[in-house]
């Protein structure tokens, strides 16, 4: 057991990877040379060498296309978009080529790569290179899609993913590269689709994901200590394919539904879980399902002016607190 | 025409020499018959509401998917574009499997599940029909990148229209495959129109894929496209470029699309006169007063378009009695485990 930054993890996961199978390879600006634009693939390039891990142009269709063309002919591609906002610019490769691929063939064409992107706030970046939107992607169907919060889930879920043959998108976020956790020795393969609890409790569900996981556990502390009320936290993980079975089974047990998102509030992630525990739990529910998100607003730059938007700590506390007393 | 022509033929002129011998002549000319004659019926198809949704027909433009199949090795890859049934059935791909798929029948290549807009068959080396503009140019490169990390010898073609040159995945991928020297070759079909617009009235440079080239470090190749031939000479010049380390290549096919952009579009658009000035250079009729004179026996030739006729005639009827496919093929194949599912 080592402890390790988030940030390193992410180099140990692809390292673990590219190590055990030759087919995987790595593209994207700034990776190979200059180590990523956030440092999470430093020393890739000297232990694979360049033929396996390539720099590449400003050129977001073309790594993506590069890795679908590669991925669809026997590689097993891992793509870096720097920041997930800029999934905007090569969209097409997400909502029409390798999402579609296998079902408009009828089975023939695969494409097993995994896209990793950077994503969320918290770096006083702006509207443009702070967004979380893991939402853009979940609404497609033919994609998988998983945010990891932990360095340990970060090196086995991207295992997972790498080894998954389905197209898998990555969001690392941007404010948790820094963060530290205890990762394992040896190698590590986690399951795409899982959540995960992290910590048991009676009296609600918050259900989170990557930079809002550590928010919900502290929030639960508070709200322990300060309340009394027992949240259980869980780490929502994977957004496709959706483990329901953990997350109902939580929310029959609790009886209250709480999430906490980073994307902003329209179509975020959470909506579609709410939907479905009222369809599916409706009687189960003592009190309405709520969503902590941030606002439907582009995201400011200055730093109280971020800090507000997103959810916070003491947002959390005072929502879950404010409904369990109504 | 007349400058696009001369242009043409000077494009051609660096590969004149290589003769076209008389074997794979009979073969390209037994493709371009089979394309034609195929087009042909897709449209007849439509029109007895057969062929469903809509269509992209290469009518006209046939000498560039024949030329270029058969300069191509099996295990070359093909992508193309929604304008696809040409190149499809250049690498040998049955006729009824693609009218099948046109028409929404059970037999069709991917049993009515991707349309003609998306023909593949991988089996055949077509990774796929591209609907979305420029966006298979890129995975093209990856495919290339592919055979070069791997050492492998087999060229990836990418087939597309000229309004494709004005989009932005053309540009990145250009450059991609210059700067990592793959071995992709880039054959753009110069049909004039991009959609029902004029290409030249909407680009700032006068041959819309080579003016382009130079910006990519390659050399500006223009053919002609009505002339088979010369896209094989051009083509396998390119593909062994491509197959020894040589890097990309761009070609432009100079050629023209008898029919509108698709069925909805009639092509009013186009000035008088220019379809028949066009269609005195018709493709077939240039191959097929090549082998007369080259000293292939008539009856040789009215052999192939029968055949091919009655394979049609054949293959229609086929589909005609195929049945709609299974309910059940709406739940396949989403994820790699065969289903759908996106939750436990």
């Amino acid at each position: 057991m080592a402890e390790l930054t988030y940030r390193d993890a992410v180099a140990r996961g692809i390292a673990q990877e590219m190590s055990r199978d030759p087919d995987v390879v790595f593209l994207g600006e700034d990776i190979a040379k200059p180590g990523g634009a956030f440092k999470a693939s430093v020393g890739l390039l000297d232990q694979f060498g360049p033929l396996r891990v390539r720099d590449t142009p400003i050129s977001e269709q073309a790594i993506l296309g590069a890795a679908m063309g590669a991925a669809m002919t026997g590689l097993k591609p891992i793509a870096e978009i720097m920041f997930s906002d800029f999934l905007a610019v090569c969209f097409d490769y997400f909502a029409n080529e390798f999402s579609k691929s296998r079902y408009m063939t009828n089975g023939q064409v695969k494409c097993p790569l995994v896209v990793r992107t950077g994503n969320g706030a918290g770096s006083r970046f702006g509207a443009q290179h702070s967004q979380s939107v893991e939402n853009w992607v979940m609404m497609i169907p033919g994609l998988k899609v998983v945010a990891p919060s932990s360095p340990a889930d970060v090196v086995g879920l991207l295992a997972a993913a790498v080894r998954d043959p389905d197209p898998v998108v990555f969001f690392e976020h941007k404010s948790l590269y820094p963060t530290k956790g205890e990762v394992p020795d040896g190698e590590i393969i986690d399951k795409l689709g899982t959540a995960k609890i992290l910590r048991p409790g009676k009296d609600a569900t918050i259900l989170a994901l990557a930079l809002m996981v550590p928010r919900a556990m502290a929030a639960a502390d508070k709200l322990r200590q300060e309340h009394g009320i027992d949240c259980e936290v869980v780490d929502v993980r994977s957004l496709v394919p959706i483990d329901t079975q953990t997350i109902l089974g939580s929310v029959s047990r609790t009886h209250r539904l709480f999430t906490v998102e980073e994307n902003p509030r329209l179509c975020g992630w959470g909506a579609e879980l709410v939907s479905i525990a009222a369809e599916e739990l409706f009687y189960d529910l003592d009190g309405p399902p709520i969503r902590i998100t941030t606002p439907h607003i582009p995201l400011p730059s200055a730093a109280n002016l971020e800090d507000q938007v997103l959810p916070t700590v003491d947002r959390i506390v005072a929502t879950v607190h404010r409904s369990l007393n109504s | 025409m007349g400058s696009q022509t001369s242009r043409a033929e000077s494009g051609a002129a660096a590969v004149v020499g290589e003769k076209v011998d008389s074997q794979l002549a009979l073969r390209i000319f037994r493709l371009l018959v089979e394309i034609r004659e195929a087009e042909q019926r897709a449209y007849d198809l439509f029109l007895q509401n057969l062929v469903k949704g809509t269509s992209h027909l290469s009518l006209g433009q046939e000498a560039v998917a024949a030329g270029c199949a058969a300069a191509m090795r099996p295990g070359d890859l093909s992508f193309c574009t929604y304008r696809g049934h040409a190149h499809t059935l250049a690498r040998g791909v049955p006729v009824e499997k693609v009218l099948g798929e046109l028409m929404g029948r059970d037999n069709g290549l991917m049993r009515g599940k991707g349309g003609s807009m998306h023909l593949t068959s991988v089996e055949h080396g077509v990774m796929g029909s591209y609907a979305i503009i420029g966006a298979h140019l890129p995975i093209a490169c990856g495919a290339a990148w592919r055979a070069q990390y791997k050492g492998q010898s087999d060229v990836s073609v990418c087939f597309f229209g000229d309004g494709t040159t004005n989009i932005g995945a053309f540009h990145e991928a250009l450059n991609f495959a210059a700067i990592w020297k793959l071995p992709v070759v880039f054959v753009c079909e110069n049909n004039l129109y991009m959609e029902y617009t004029p290409i030249a009235d909407m680009t700032a440079v006068k041959d819309p894929a080579a003016g382009r080239a130079s910006a990519y470090g390659l050399e500006p190749i223009i053919v002609d496209g009505q002339d088979a031939d010369a896209v094989y000479r051009v083509a396998k010049k390119a593909f062994d470029k491509a197959r020894s380390g040589g890097g990309p290549s761009l070609i432009e096919c100079l050629t023209y699309r008898y029919s509108g952009h698709s069925r909805a579009d009639p092509a009013k658009y186009r000035p008088e006169g220019e379809l028949e000035r066009w269609k005195q250079r018709d493709p077939i009729k240039i191959y097929r007063a090549r082998l007369l004179d080259s000293g292939v026996a008539e009856s040789v030739i009215a052999q192939i378009e029968t055949d091919v006729k009655q394979k049609l005639d054949k293959a229609t009827e086929a589909c005609k009695a195929a049945g709609p496919p299974a309910d059940d093929l709406i739940w396949t194949d989403v994820y790699a485990d065969g289903g759908w599912a996106w939750r436990n």
